[in-house]
């Protein structure tokens, strides 16, 4: 019988958690300081695709930065990703649906979580605000569903 | 001898900040688990009966720092390196927003990556990572398509050419100043 509800206390992750959403928060903070932009990743990588004339180059570097950041991360922190089979179970069918969702609906609703999560809702954007309550809901319908109907297997 | 910097190395020293934060953002979202979409999946399983909250505190941490940052930067009258502040000045709630809002919920929950968790984990090499990728690209790519079909279907018939043409320009301006 599923009657208890547990909730994983894990304060290890709770704290890296925290030092990762600073330093996400810092990141952010020092794009609008320097060069007065809003950190927005589907944003920035949008106009990078989308817009071929001009303003793209400062785009495209920023997506280097963060493929470089991967790279570190690789070298220093390979825990960072999951490790051969320790990732979702999910088809390529699944994560190809995922992704054209994912892309599509960034663009459609002008953001991600890091452009309407993060800063937007920082700067109480009432946009934001409805777009991160509309991404955490389907988000938290879609998991819910995947898990009572396909075993969490999809 | 001036002290002021060009506009040539103002726009050398933006590409350079560009760089810097996507790199600092990066390793950010390594560090909180965000790259892990096992455990982005564990936190938006609110219902499932074992919930994850660890995640929360990414979005804790990073609006913390955010809300402080924002309100002492934007007190300057301009970024150290541009010209000017570039914010979302939009403030009406529309379709647009939250159907695209659930439609990118719906692809976070059922693949476990948002955009910048997706890009930063290309350097670790994984087939479901470029599977991911790959159709999120074409995902914005096919948005701009679809959004371009629908500005020239609703102007068909009422427009000559020349009003069409200005008025796709007029639509991608507006939504190029309003992307968060």
């Amino acid at each position: 019988m599923e009657l208890d509800y547990i909730m994983i206390i894990d304060t290890t992750a709770w704290l890296l958690a925290a030092i990762g959403g600073i330093l996400i928060g810092l990141a952010s903070v020092a794009l609008l300081l320097f060069n007065g932009r809003i950190a927005g990743i589907s944003g920035i990588t949008g106009g990078m695709l989308l817009r071929p004339q001009g303003d793209t180059l400062w785009r495209t570097l920023f997506f280097g930065g963060l493929i470089l950041g991967g790279l570190v991360l690789t070298l220093v922190y390979p825990d960072a990703f999951p490790s051969a089979g320790e990732g979702p179970a999910r088809s390529y069918g699944a994560l190809v649906v995922a992704g054209l969702l994912v892309g599509f609906g960034t663009r459609m609703g002008s953001g991600c979580t890091s452009g309407h999560g993060i800063c937007g809702l920082s700067r109480f954007s009432p946009r934001s605000l409805v777009a991160t309550g509309s991404f955490m809901f389907a988000g938290a319908v879609i998991v819910g569903v995947v898990r009572a109907a396909f075993g969490g297997v999809i | 001898m001036s002290t002021h910097t060009t506009q040539k190395e103002s726009m050398t020293l933006q590409y350079i900040a560009a760089l810097g934060v996507g790199l600092l953002f990066a390793i950010g979202l390594g560090v909180s688990g965000m790259t892990q979409p096992a455990k982005v999946i564990g936190f938006l399983d609110f219902f499932g009966g074992s919930w994850d909250p660890a995640l929360a505190f990414v979005m804790g941490g990073g609006v913390l720092v955010y809300t402080i940052g924002y309100r002492l930067t934007v007190r300057r009258n301009t970024p150290v390196f541009a010209k000017k502040f570039q914010l979302p000045t939009r403030r009406d709630i529309d379709k647009r927003l939250v159907i695209g809002g659930l439609l990118f919920g719906a692809g976070w929950g059922l693949g476990g990556y948002c955009p910048g968790p997706a890009l930063t984990s290309i350097a670790s090499v994984s087939t479901d990572v470029f599977v991911f990728v790959t159709s999120m690209l074409s995902g914005m790519l096919l948005f701009s398509t679809v959004d371009k079909m629908l500005a020239n279907k609703t102007s068909q018939g009422t427009v000559n050419k020349d009003k069409k043409d200005k008025k796709e320009k007029a639509t991608s301006m507006s939504t190029a100043t309003t992307n968060a």
